[in-house]
C-alpha cells in the first residue's frame, strides 16, 4: 500500500516539526519510509515518500509524513534534542531515538519504523510504556537521615553521574530479552531501573539497602549480562558493566556469602549501610 | 498512571474523578506544588499531556539560580534581587523577586536533600557557575543537564506520594461554579475517553507558548493552552508582550533550526564571532560582552546576520574550542553530542554556528505573589504560565528556581485555600456535555467544501507570528500580523479532522491551534500597546525606553464581549527596603 502525494493540495503544511514549506522547497530528492499503522488488534506497514531535505532525522520524516499525508499518524516526541525520551521507536527491528537518528544513515537501505515490541502497542508508533511507572514507584526513594547541604566530593560522586544521565527512553527495557522474549513483567524491573537503583545504593548520604528488593522483587537474577541494553543506549550508560554487574556483587555479598548467611540466621538482616539489625526477613 | 481508557468513542460516557487539588502540567512547577499539596495530606491529581518527566523543563542546561554563595560568598539575595529588577528593566513584580531570591537557595538545597546530585566544590559544596547578567556565579548545576536532574528529582519524590498522575491526558476547559473555578474536562489523548476532573483548587502550571513561532527551541507542548485556559475562566493576564529570543539556538542542518545552544557555553567562556572574526559583543555591550543580558546578546546576534556579516549558514560563530577537549567534555557533554551527532560538527575543533530561537515566555497569568492565586477564586498559577517574576526580559537560570519557589507556594496556597472552604464542585451535566461537543466537532461534523486542515492553521501562524512579532517590532507590521490572526481565528471555525479518538494527532492539534491563534492576537495587541524599547519588547518606531511606559504593566483580560481588554495598570511603589538596595548601588 503506498500513499505519495499530498504535496501541494491545501493538506501540504507541517505543525508539529521545524521543516516547513520553505525547507522543504530545498528538498533534494526524496525519502521513502515504510511506517507501522495499526493498534494493538495488527496493522500493517505503509509506505510513504517525501521530499528530502539536507540533516533530517527519522522524526523529520515521521513528522512530515504527519503533516503531508497522514494526520493521525500516531508518534510520540517531545524536545527533538534526544535530551526527553519519548521518540524512542525501533528503526529496522533496532530501537532508536527518532529524532536523534539521521535519515542519511540508511543511504541504500530500507527504513521501516515500528513501534516498540517489548510493550503493548496503541497505535502505530505509539507503545504502552505505563508499566514502566509502576516499577519505578515501586524502588525505595532516595532515604537519609542527614540535613542537606551535603558535603560531598567529586571523587566521591563521580560515579554516580554516569546512571543520573538516564532520560527514560525504554529502549534498553525494549531491548532486553528478558523482557523482549520472556515478558517477565512482574517480576523483573529492567536495565532502567538497575541504573536507578546503582545510584541509589551508591549515593553517600543514602542510609537505606535495596539488595533484598532487588534479588526478590526485581529479579536482578534474571539477566544474564549480554549487555543488549548497553549497546542501545543512546546516553552511553554502561549498564551491564557500571550498573547490573555491581548491583550483582553486591546481591551476592550480601545473600550468598557463607558467613553473612550464618549470622543472618542467628541475628537477623543487618542493613549493609548503617548495620543496623532489620529482622530476620529482610528490611 | 491512569492512561487507558477503555471507552473508546467518548460521546456517550465519561469518567468522574475527584481530587482536592488539580495540578495541570507536570513541568517543575507542577510537580512540586504536587509535592506541596500532597504534604499536607490532600488528594492530588497530575495532569499532564505527555508521559511523566518529558516536560520542558528536561530541556534546561544551564543550572538553577540561587544566591547561595559557595563559590562567591559575597552572593546574597539583595544581589540577585538587583540583577533581576534590572534584566527585568523595572516591570517585574517586586514583591515576586523578593520571595524568589530569598526563597531560592532553600528550594535548591531541598532537590539535594531528596536525592538531586550537583556538581561540587573543592569543598564538597554545590557548585556555581557563571552565567549572563549574573553579578556572581549563581548557577547550581550539573555538567548541561540541570534540567533533567531536576525534573527527576522531582518526578520521584511525586511518585513516593499518593499523587496520582494522569499522563497524556489534555484539559480542554476550566468548569466553574458561582465564579470559583472547581474542576477542569479533559480527554486522554490514547483513547480519547473524557474525564471530569472535580476539584476544589487548580493549579496551572503549563509553560510557555513558545510554538507560536516557526523557529523555537520549544517542544509540540508549548502550545500555550494554561494561559488561555485561565484568560477563558476570567483570569487577569500580564505584559504578554514580552517574549525571550534566546541567543544561541542551532542554525543548521534545518532540521534542528532552532534547537537551543545553552548559554553554558558561555558561561565557561564561549566567544561570539561574526564572519569577519570580529568579537562583536564589544560594539553592544563592551563591559558584560558575551554575558550580557539575553536580550542585548540576541538583538546583537540579529544586527550582525542582517547587516550581513553572518556565517554561511545564517548564523554568528560561537566559538568553545580553547577549553579543550577534555573540560568539553567534562562541562558541555550534551553540546558536544548535540553538535557531533545532529550537524557533524567537533566542538572541540570548530566554532558552532548560531542565531536566536524563541525560547520562554515571561508575560502570563498574573498571580498574588505570596500564593499564587489568580483573581478567579480557586484557580493559582506557577512556573512560565505565570507573568510578573521577570518583567520585561528573565535572566539565564532563574527560571528554574521560578518552578521551585512560585510552584511550592502554588502548592501549599491552593491547600490553604482548599482546608478553609466547603464549597460544592458540582456543576450542570449539561455543561460538561456541551463541552464534550465542542471538542469532538472538528472530528464529527461532515465533510464539506470550506474544510480547514489544522496543521494549515498552525503554520500559517507561526509564519505570521515569525515576520510580525519577532525581535525587533513596528506598528506596520504588528498591524499586519495581528490582521492575519485575526484572519486565522475566523478560520478555526472551518477545521475538520479525520480519524477517531484514539491517539489521533490531528485532532489534538485541532485543540492546540486555537489556543495558539489566541494567544498569538493578545500578544500582538499588547505589543502595539507598548510603544517604547524595553527588555525583550524592541519597537524599532521608537527610540528607547519611555519613562511613563516604565512604570506600568499591561493588564489583560476577556470583556464582556469575549474581546481583549487591555489595561495600563500601575506597578505599585517599591517599599523602602528594596528601592534602598538600589540607591547603596549608585553609590558603590
Amino acid at each position: 500500500m503506498t500513499e505519495n502525494n499530498g504535496q501541494g493540495d491545501r493538506a501540504a503544511s507541517k505543525a508539529h516539526a521545524d521543516l516547513h514549506q520553505d525547507e522543504l522547497q530545498t528538498a533534494s530528492g526524496t525519502v521513502k519510509l515504510k511506517v507501522f499503522r495499526g493498534d494493538g488488534e495488527g496493522g500493517e506497514e505503509v509506505e510513504y515518500e517525501i521530499p528530502a531535505v539536507e540533516g533530517m532525522v527519522v522524526l523529520d520524516a515521521v513528522l512530515t509524513v504527519q503533516a503531508l499525508q497522514a494526520p493521525d499518524l500516531a508518534v510520540r516526541w517531545n524536545c527533538k534534542a534526544a535530551h526527553c525520551g519519548s521518540c524512542s521507536a525501533e528503526i529496522n527491528g533496532k530501537p532508536k531515538l527518532l529524532c536523534k537518528t539521521r535519515v542519511e544513515e540508511y543511504e541504500g537501505q530500507e527504513i521501516r519504523v515500528h513501534p516498540m515490541r517489548a510493550f503493548p502497542v496503541v497505535k502505530d508508533l505509539v507503545s504502552d510504556v505505563k508499566w514502566n511507572y509502576e516499577v519505578s514507584r515501586s524502588i525505595t526513594p532516595f532515604t537519609t537521615d542527614e540535613q542537606a547541604p551535603f558535603i560531598m566530593y567529586e571523587e566521591d560522586v563521580e560515579r554516580l553521574y554516569e546512571p543520573k544521565r538516564c532520560i527514560e527512553c525504554f529502549m534498553c527495557q525494549d531491548v532486553c530479552h528478558v523482557l523482549r522474549t520472556h515478558h517477565k513483567y512482574p517480576e523483573f524491573a529492567g536495565p532502567r531501573f538497575f541504573v536507578r537503583t546503582q545510584w541509589l545504593e551508591m549515593h553517600p548520604k543514602d542510609t537505606e539497602s535495596r539488595l533484598g528488593d532487588l534479588k526478590e522483587e526485581h529479579g536482578l537474577g534474571f539477566c544474564n549480562i549480554t549487555k543488549c541494553c548497553t549497546e542501545v543506549c543512546p546516553v552511553d550508560i554502561k549498564i551491564t558493566d557500571n550498573s547490573i554487574i555491581p548491583l550483582k556483587e553486591r546481591v551476592a555479598d550480601e545473600y550468598y556469602d557463607p558467613a553473612k548467611w550464618l549470622m543472618r540466621k542467628i541475628r537477623g538482616r543487618r542493613s549493609p549501610k548503617t548495620g543496623e539489625i532489620l529482622g530476620r526477613n529482610g528490611g | 498512571m491512569e492512561r487507558d481508557g477503555g471507552v473508546n468513542g467518548a460521546r456517550d460516557r465519561h469518567e468522574v474523578n475527584e481530587h482536592d487539588v488539580l495540578i495541570i502540567g507536570a513541568g517543575g512547577a507542577g510537580l512540586r506544588a504536587a509535592i506541596a499539596a500532597t504534604q499536607v495530606g490532600l488528594s492530588v491529581g497530575v495532569v499532564t499531556k505527555s508521559l511523566l518527566g518529558k516536560a520542558h523543563t528536561v530541556m534546561a542546561e544551564g543550572g538553577i539560580a540561587a544566591a547561595v554563595g559557595n563559590v562567591d560568598p559575597d552572593d546574597s539575595w539583595r544581589q540577585h534581587f538587583i540583577d533581576t529588577l534590572k534584566s527585568g528593566k523595572f516591570i517585574n513584580d517586586w514583591r515576586m523577586a523578593e520571595i524568589f531570591t530569598k526563597e531560592a537557595p532553600d528550594r535548591v538545597i531541598e532537590l539535594e536533600q531528596w536525592g538531586a546530585l550537583f556538581n561540587r566544590t573543592n569543598e564538597g559544596k554545590i557548585s556555581q557557575r557563571p552565567f549572563g547578567a549574573h553579578t556572581y556565579r549563581r548557577l547550581c548545576h550539573v555538567g548541561d543537564r540541570t534540567g533533567l536532574e531536576m525534573i527527576r528529582t522531582l518526578q520521584e519524590k511525586v511518585l513516593a506520594t499518593g499523587a496520582k498522575v494522569y499522563m497524556e491526558t489534555t484539559v480542554t476547559k476550566l468548569l466553574k461554579k458561582d465564579d470559583r473555578v472547581v474542576g477542569a474536562l479533559a480527554y486522554t489523548r490514547e483513547s480519547g475517553k473524557f474525564i471530569h476532573f472535580k476539584a476544589k483548587a487548580v493549579v496551572m502550571a503549563t509553560g510557555g507558548w513558545g510554538r507560536i513561532y516557526k523557529v523555537t527551541s520549544n517542544s509540540w507542548e508549548g502550545t500555550g493552552d494554561g494561559v488561555i485556559l485561565a484568560y477563558n475562566a476570567g483570569a487577569e493576564l500580564m505584559d504578554m508582550e514580552m517574549v525571550q529570543f534566546h541567543p544561541t539556538g542551532m542554525v543548521w542542518p534545518p532540521g534542528v533550526r532552532g534547537l537551543l545552544v545553552t548559554e553554558g557555553v558561555r558561561g565557561e567562556g564561549g566567544v561570539l564571532r561574526n564572519s569577519e572574526g570580529e568579537r562583536y559583543m564589544e560594539n553592544y555591550d563592551a563591559e558584560r560582552m558575551e554575558l550580557s543580558s539575553r536580550d542585548v546578546v540576541a538583538r546583537a546576534n540579529y544586527t550582525e546576520v542582517t547587516e550581513g556579516r553572518g556565517s554561511e549558514h545564517g548564523g554568528v560563530y560561537l566559538d568553545i574550542t580553547h577549553l579543550g577537549y577534555n573540560n568539553i567534555l567534562k562541562k558541555l557533554p550534551t553540546m558536544y553530542e548535540q553538535f557531533k551527532n545532529l550537524a557533524d560538527i567537533d566542538i572541540t575543533k570548530a566554532p558552532m554556528e548560531v542565531f536566536p530561537t524563541i525560547h520562554y515566555t515571561m508575560g502570563g497569568i498574573k498571580v498574588d505573589p505570596e500564593t499564587c492565586a489568580t483573581n478567579v477564586p480557586g484557580l493559582f498559577a506557577a512556573g512560565e504560565v505565570a507573568g510578573g517574576l521577570h518583567g520585561a526580559n528573565r535572566l539565564g537560570g532563574n527560571s528554574l528556581s521560578d518552578l521551585l519557589v512560585f510552584g511550592r507556594r502554588a502548592g501549599e496556597g491552593a491547600a490553604a485555600y482548599v482546608e478553609e472552604s466547603d464549597h460544592s464542585t458540582e456543576i450542570e451535566a449539561f455543561e460538561v456535555d456541551a463541552e464534550k461537543r465542542r471538542v469532538l466537532e472538528p472530528l464529527e461534523k461532515p465533510e464539506g467544501d470550506s474544510d480547514e486542515n489544522p496543521y494549515t492553521i498552525q503554520q500559517e501562524l507561526q509564519e505570521a507570528m515569525m515576520e510580525h512579532a519577532n525581535l525587533m517590532r513596528n506598528e506596520n507590521s504588528l498591524k499586519e500580523g495581528l490582521g492575519k490572526v485575526l484572519a486565522l481565528k475566523e478560520r478555526l471555525g472551518n477545521v475538520k479532522v479525520k480519524g477517531s479518538t484514539l491517539f489521533n494527532p490531528g485532532w489534538h492539534t485541532s485543540m492546540d491551534v486555537y489556543h495558539l491563534v489566541q494567544v498569538s492576537e493578545i500578544i500582538l495587541r499588547c505589543a502595539l500597546e507598548r510603544t517604547e524599547r524595553r527588555g525583550a519588547q524592541w519597537r524599532l518606531d521608537y527610540d528607547g525606553p519611555d519613562e511613563e511606559l516604565g512604570k506600568i504593566n499591561l493588564i489583560t483580560r476577556k470583556d464582556q464581549q469575549g474581546e481583549v481588554d487591555i489595561e495600563k495598570r500601575e506597578i505599585p511603589e517599591m517599599p523602602g527596603h528594596l528601592a534602598e538596595l538600589f540607591e547603596k548601588e549608585k553609590v558603590s
